[in-house]
């Protein structure tokens, strides 16, 4: 038999099961009050150099007060999951701009610049088309099983697709003959972030969580993070959680840090509150074709404000809320 | 009755899918086909989003395929493995693809224009493609077309068609029976020689000639004999996606 094809991209995280294991070993499994503001969470738990995630689908049910903050506090050398990143990828990008330490160092990139059918991010474009960024390619569900894996607390897991393809040849996955059917299949290397946020509907303030529409890879996500922060739309109490435990998605042993934030993942979709706020999108494809109109757009609306609630100000998200509400329930 | 040329492409896409059948899509032209089967010929179509939306009654085009549209009063909101290993398991019959370059195998390139550590453009990657097109059993591509973006080679494989020709899907590990199916452009629609697993030209959109098509074809297409013609819109189908599926001309609105 030929030698097994293997992908030449750079491994941009630790896939062992037992360094999560440690990692996990020590964090706090105690019925504590986790809540917090974001930036102290962002302070606590978001380090230079780290690897980061952001739950959600671009444009949807992302964190998007976390990825503000992050840039904010400037954070960098970021490592960050590029899995379905659209509107999230373009907050990593904006802390790329000339003049400062870059945030982003690398990324894992099954889907990022883009943002669906609203083209491409001209500010993503320029940071990825300088060559200063090291990214890995992968496909959407490479990086949902690689999450997976994590998440079982195995180090990698096999996957039918990728195979053949440059996405393979420029990934860090490898192949292997299956022991069984003799069969080729691609092997992922788990991927355990040392920080995710994740944006949900509901949570108590252990960090029971609730959340509505499609989880994409949330669930895994929560569990195969080292840390987790959580963001929510409205705070339940325990009892609410307890009366209905079926419905809880997150337990609360995942997570580090609740953070109360309405409208937390505005100008995104959040399921049965508000919908994208696309005139807004706009604005910001708009602002990045040019550096200084880009840089003054950013001061107006993160850097100049002191927290979310600015930031939904500023933009005019919070005068829109009830119009994208009216969207999101087709009324 | 006049039609543009992204209603006949909505529409040649809307034909190619049969009555109970799941189709994975994605927004604009898929989802616009998908929605006009269902409201023709296919009412038993089932679609799915890879962010996880299963079986949906579509109230308007979706604007991401992770919005909340792809669930409207669907029969499930799950996630991108449950739909993706769907798809693995063999239960998903269609998918719906596009990229910035495609070869005469249908590989796709969506990832950059040039080289890949320091490119031309930098384009999303893969996102779901490279899946979707190793698990679907067929593989749909719509696109406009010319010679850049039909090329004898890519710039990037991002997503598998039928990779090098005969036997190399399943050489590579990619499960056998399932590969690139149509082509269907703003000019022609294509089918793959299946001696040869190189594209060829099935049929031609009214008022094309092959000159035409061979032109904006990058690579020596095989053609098909007899050459087939395209059938034109019916105005029952115009109605349709014109009044009920896309009354906003989100879609149609592009051209």
């Amino acid at each position: 038999m030929a030698t097994l094809p293997r992908g030449h991209g750079p491994l941009l995280s630790d896939p062992s099961a037992n360094a999560l294991r440690a990692a996990l070993r020590e964090k706090s499994r105690a019925l504590v009050d986790k809540q917090m503001s974001v930036a102290e969470a962002v302070r606590r738990f978001i380090h230079d150099g780290d690897y980061f995630a952001s739950g959600g689908f671009g444009t949807n049910r992302i964190p998007t007060a976390v990825c503000h903050e992050v840039l904010r506090q400037g954070r960098r050398g970021l490592r960050f999951a590029g899995h379905t990143a659209t509107h999230d990828f373009q907050l990593m990008c904006a802390g790329n701009l000339p003049g400062r330490e870059p945030l982003l160092a690398a990324v894992d990139a099954a889907y990022i610049v883009g943002l669906e059918a609203r083209g491409l991010s001209p500010n993503a474009r320029r940071v990825m088309e300088s060559g200063t960024v090291q990214s890995c390619e992968w496909s959407n569900y490479a990086l949902a099983v690689r999450l997976q894996a994590a998440a079982m607390g195995v180090p990698f897991l096999p996957m039918r697709s990728m195979l053949g393809t440059d996405t393979f040849q420029y990934s860090a996955a490898a192949t292997a003959q299956c022991p069984f059917t003799k069969e080729i299949v691609a092997l992922v290397p788990a991927l355990s972030p040392d920080v995710a946020a994740i944006h949900v509907h509901e949570a108590d303030r252990f960090g029971n969580c609730r959340l509505r529409g499609t989880t994409v890879a949330d669930l895994d996500l929560a569990r195969a993070s080292k840390r987790v922060i959580i963001t929510c739309e409205r705070i339940i109490d325990t009892e609410e959680i307890r009366s209905a435990p079926h419905l809880t998605a997150i337990p609360y042993l995942c997570v580090d840090a609740v953070c109360h934030v309405p409208y937390g993942s505005y100008p995104a979709n959040m399921p049965g509150d508000y919908f994208t706020d696309e005139a807004h999108l706009k604005e910001w494809m708009s602002a990045e074709k040019d550096v200084d109109t880009f840089r003054l757009f950013l001061d107006r609306l993160i850097f100049g404000v002191p927290d979310f609630a600015g930031y939904l100000e500023a933009s005019g998200g919070l005068a829109r809320m009830p119009e994208l509400r009216r969207q999101e329930l087709l009324s | 009755m006049t039609y543009s040329p992204i209603e006949l492409m909505v529409v040649c896409a809307a034909r190619a899918l049969e009555d109970n059948r799941s189709v994975a899509v994605g927004t604009g032209i898929p989802c616009a086909a998908a929605m006009l089967a269902q409201k023709t010929h296919a009412p038993g179509l089932t679609i799915v989003f890879e962010a996880g939306g299963m079986a949906p009654i579509l109230p308007t085009m979706p604007v991401s395929v992770g919005d909340s549209r792809t669930y409207h009063r669907g029969l499930m909101a799950s996630s991108m493995a449950e739909i993706m290993q769907m798809a693995q398991r063999g239960l998903i019959d269609y998918t719906f693809l596009g990229g910035a370059q495609i070869d005469p195998y249908g590989n796709l390139n969506s990832t950059v224009a040039g080289s890949h550590d320091k490119p031309q453009v930098r384009f999303p990657g893969s996102g779901g493609a490279n899946d979707l097109a190793s698990f679907c059993w067929r593989t749909l591509v719509v696109t406009q077309q010319n010679a850049r973006r039909f090329v004898e080679k890519l710039d990037f494989r991002t997503t598998p068609g039928f990779l090098d020709g005969p036997g190399t899907r399943e050489a590579a590990g990619l499960a056998p029976g399932a590969g690139p199916h149509r082509v269907i452009t703003d000019l022609a629609v294509f089918d793959y020689d299946p001696d040869t697993c190189r594209m060829r030209v099935k049929s031609l959109h009214p008022n094309v000639t092959l000159e035409q098509v061979l032109a904006a074809t990058g690579f020596r297409p095989g053609v098909c004999e007899p050459l087939e013609s395209t059938s034109p819109p019916t105005a029952e189908e115009l109605r349709i996606l014109r009044d009920e599926v896309d009354p906003g001309r989100y879609i149609l609105g592009r051209a």
